[in-house]
């Protein structure tokens, strides 16, 4: 089991400024599951993957990432496990300005404990993702679906256990962010845990499940009938 | 770790690089401060080696006597031009007698004026210096053509003149002026000498000067009695404490003064050691300006660095924001910004040591045109330790505060910020 959550609660503020967020969510995920999460705008997908991806802390209820509680965890090493064990792929795309693709995906490395051939790691990632061509420009001068490609390639760099993606496909067009699932999909195919946070139906059935949120409650969680295949997907595109 | 401190090293010059009109501005206060360590340091060595190189010239076993009483450490008021007229000579007479002064070896008296001086149509505006005869000896010169004048004729009024080198090419150019007649306020002098080339001693340039017999110089060019300076060479630089004593109980017993203290005495005695004293005060007090200059100057660059450290960091949210997403701990990212800091100081400080070193020169340079050639140029390894040692102070002490404000940003907050 790689996530357990029970009774999950959010809140922001203190005192009379309280927002309640998530009002108690449990589920398990298991690794080399694909999992949409999706629902209304304000519903707390973003804030329940910042949570699983343990940027944030939750408010009340237990949250088991491989089998430890990390409300033990003291920030430093809430980073690291971030570092070793999760990669994100945000909508905003998020690379470095002024620096080039390869060093982009160093970045993570740049944290690890894993000192060793940096360069070639991230160049045997970027060609894997189909950006061999693409190492020394700069974050600038690619096209969007590229740099998503880059993102996805640096959140693979230190090999996590799970990918987190909030709304990976939010800023790109129709073709990119086929491109985009379908490497998503492939990886899942590899065997990576992959957690996508999207409102779109199709974008989420690339996933074999579907947890369903409305106003901080999981109102559906369940498995997808007909899944999309990318392969079958990218001969219907040609 | 210590790729790390590569990484943020990287980093810090990219941006550094990516804004350079601005990286500039921020360490300007960095560089004027270090240049002026540096200038501090270099141009305070080179004039106390100047100074010392006058002091040795006059060497450390003379004594001089002046008119006027002065305290410890100003100058006697003789020494700032006002006319007092307190030393005479008898006074001279006296120090010169053993049973006085055991350990004077050479006494010589001055009394100087300023004259034209003419030969033929050549007329010029000198400087003239009575002395005695022994003057050649207490300042090591050595004649170039002739003889200095004698003691008989220091005393027989005698009217013969010896002239600097310099004095002497103003008014002979490339002609013999030995035995040639020179007129001082239409008296003839004739010309017995010619000093060679000797360059400054103790801050006076002898040979631009033209000598005539001390007595001749008092009693018909200047009409006076009293003289400006007595000079005292002592047998030895042990003996020169109790040399000054005597001095000063020689010259009370001829004033009449029966206070033993000083505080009544109408002359001063000084020596080299209180020059020193008295020189090493004034460029003290110097220093101690330049110095105060620098460290506000530092202060108002740290200052400025702190300020666009800040813009820095807030520039640069998403950046902090993304990178504590992929693993970085506050300590990383602490340690970036403060390497960020302590980069611009250190280039700051490297252009303050090129800038500071580059006007140490240049003021050599106008030091040794204006002939001040005893000007060394110190460029001591100690300033510039001392300069790369405060600019990662600076850039410690002005970098840790946006450095740890950086590192507290929340990361989803950071990530989100637009
Ligand atoms: N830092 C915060 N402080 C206070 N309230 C917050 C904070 N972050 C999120 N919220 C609130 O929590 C609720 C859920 O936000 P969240 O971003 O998780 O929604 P979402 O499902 O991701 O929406 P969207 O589809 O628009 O991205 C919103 O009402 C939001 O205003
Ligand atoms: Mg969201």
């Amino acid at each position: 089991m790689l996530i357990k959550i029970q009774n999950l609660k959010k809140q922001y503020g203190e005192e009379e400024l309280i927002t309640k967020v998530l009002h108690g969510l449990s589920f398990t995920i298991n690794q080399g599951e694909f999992i949409s999460i999706m629902g209304p705008s304000g519903s707390g997908k973003s804030t329940l993957m910042h949570i699983l991806g343990l940027l944030d802390r939750l408010t009340k209820g237990q949250y088991e990432f491989e089998g430890q509680d990390v409300s033990k965890l003291d920030d430093n090493q809430l980073a690291k496990l971030r570092n070793e064990k999760i990669g994100f792929v945000f909508q905003a795309f998020h690379l470095l300005p002024k620096t080039t693709v390869l060093e982009n995906v160093m970045l993570p490395l740049a944290y690890s404990s894993d000192k060793k051939n940096h360069i070639a790691k991230a160049k045997k990632i970027l060609e894997s993702v189909d950006l061999g061509h693409r190492l020394n420009y700069y974050s600038n001068q690619i096209s969007g679906g590229e740099k998503q490609r880059v993102a996805i390639a640096r959140a693979l760099v230190n090999n996590p256990s799970v990918i987190f993606a909030d709304e990976p496909t939010g800023n790109l067009d129709s073709k990119s962010g086929k491109q985009v699932m379908e490497l998503l999909q492939n990886l899942n195919d590899q065997g990576n845990t992959i957690i996508l946070v999207t409102h779109e139906t199709q974008t989420a059935e690339h996933a074999n499940r579907i947890i369903q949120l409305k106003d901080g409650l999981i109102v559906n969680d369940s498995s997808v009938k007909n899944k999309r295949i990318a392969k079958n997907e990218k001969i219907l595109v040609k | 770790m210590f790729e790390n401190y590569q990484q943020a090293i990287k980093t810090s010059s990219k941006t550094l690089l990516a804004n350079k009109g601005r990286s500039f501005l921020t360490m300007l206060g960095i560089i004027i401060g270090v240049s002026a360590v540096i200038i501090i340091n270099t141009v305070g060595a080179g004039a106390q080696e100047l100074i010392l190189a006058q002091i040795k010239s006059i060497g450390t076993d003379k004594i001089a006597i002046l008119p006027g009483n002065s305290g410890k450490k100003e100058p006697p008021a003789s020494a700032l031009g006002i006319v007092i007229t307190t030393l005479n000579y008898e006074d001279m007479l006296a120090l010169n007698k053993k049973n006085n002064v055991a350990n004077a070896e050479i006494v010589v008296a001055y009394s100087n004026g300023n004259a034209n001086i003419s030969w033929k149509s050549n007329n010029y505006n000198i400087n003239f210096t009575g002395t005695t005869h022994q003057h050649p000896e207490i300042i090591n010169s050595e004649l170039d053509q002739g003889r200095f004048f004698t003691k008989k004729e220091e005393k027989d009024f005698s009217r013969v003149i010896v002239l600097g080198s310099e004095a002497k090419k103003e008014l002979f150019g490339d002609s013999d002026a030995i035995g040639q007649k020179v007129k001082i306020k239409k008296h003839s002098f004739e010309v017995i000498g010619v000093n060679k080339e000797k360059g400054t001693v103790g801050f006076e340039n002898y040979d631009d000067k033209v000598f005539i017999p001390l007595r001749t110089a008092q009693s018909i060019i200047l009409g006076i009695n009293h003289i400006n300076k007595i000079i005292i060479k002592v047998d030895n630089e042990k003996n020169i404490n109790h040399a000054i004593e005597d001095v000063k109980n020689t010259i009370r017993e001829q004033h009449n003064i029966k206070d033993k203290t000083g505080e009544k005495d109408d002359f001063s005695v000084k020596n080299s050691a209180e020059g020193l004293d008295m020189i090493k005060s004034i460029t003290d007090a110097l220093r101690y300006f330049l110095a105060a200059m620098a460290a506000l100057s530092l202060l108002v660059g740290g200052i400025g660095i702190m300020n666009i450290m800040l813009v820095s960091v807030s520039e640069r949210t998403n950046e902090i924001g993304l990178r504590k997403a992929l693993g970085a701990n506050n300590s990383n990212i602490t340690t970036q910004f403060l390497i960020e800091t302590i980069t611009i100081t250190l280039l700051g400080g490297s252009f303050g040591i090129i800038l500071g070193i580059l006007i140490s020169f240049l003021i050599f340079i106008i030091a040794k045109l204006l002939n001040y050639n005893d000007w060394e140029l110190i460029i001591s390894l100690n300033s510039i330790l001392i300069s790369v040692g405060v600019s990662i102070t600076i850039g410690l002490i002005f970098g840790i505060y946006p450095a740890k404000k950086a590192s507290k940003l929340d990361p989803i907050i950071a990530l989100q910020y637009e």
